[in-house]
């Protein structure tokens, strides 16, 4: 189980590789990658992602460990950047491994949901014209009700 | 003496990312009728308290939870990772 904060980026090839080679435990591996999407006007500059040192590891752990007791899984990784990355740039990943498919899949959709609005990280998208805080959405909260 | 950390536009608004408040609040609602008191940044900054989410000590809660033996306490708006 690996929870890794981190402002450098990193390689989903050798991530998921690594977390999927060489398991006799499990026979599904499910992973998530969000990415720095562009505006809607193609402007995009840059994406700062700000977050809280030391909650942002805990309130990881609590998710993944909610997680763990929920579904048979052999073994979580999440990935969370923070710092400055552009359109196209990897944010974080996930990897749920469990002798299962469904426990795989279902736990990595409730890690990303509880992951959105649970984890205090923020994002503010940064154009030529200026700059904005992404604003939550009330469907990434709602969407913790169905767990 | 508790420390205050501030994230996102309310960092923005108040102008720091951390302080140490010296309060006898009770809970984080009096707390924040401190702070709104001392100056129009931080009246800007807690206008509305349902666009705002609150941690004690790393976890969070909600603005009627009690202070007593906290040590840190951090005002943010909703969360956006993923």
């Amino acid at each position: 189980m690996t929870v890794r904060v981190q402002e450098e980026p990193f390689d989903f090839g050798v991530e998921a590789n690594a977390f999927a080679t060489g398991r006799t435990d499990a026979g599904a591996v499910v992973t998530f990658t969000g990415i720095v999407r562009d505006l809607a006007r193609g402007d995009l500059d840059r994406m700062v992602i700000e977050h809280y040192p030391g909650m942002t590891e805990r309130a990881l752990e609590k998710i993944e460990a909610d997680a763990r007791a929920r579904w048979d899984l052999r073994d979580v990784l999440i990935i969370h950047r923070y710092g400055a990355m552009g359109p196209g740039d990897m944010i974080m990943m996930v990897a749920t491994a469990s002798p299962h498919r469904v426990d795989a899949f279902e736990a990595a959709e409730f890690l990303m949901d509880f992951l959105k609005s649970r984890a205090p990280f923020w994002k503010k998208e940064i154009t030529q014209s200026g700059e904005e805080w992404v604003a939550s959405k009330a469907e990434d909260e709602d969407a913790l009700s169905r767990w | 003496m508790v420390d205050v950390l501030y994230f996102a536009w309310v960092r923005e608004r108040i102008g720091l990312p951390k302080e140490q408040v010296e309060t006898s609040a009770a809970t984080v609602r009096d707390l924040v009728a401190e702070l709104c008191a001392r100056e129009e940044r931080y009246a800007a900054a807690f206008a509305d308290l349902d666009s705002l989410r609150v941690a004690l000590d790393q976890d969070l809660t909600d603005f009627d939870a009690p202070l007593a033996g906290v040590r840190e306490v951090a005002f943010f708006p909703p969360m956006t990772g993923g």
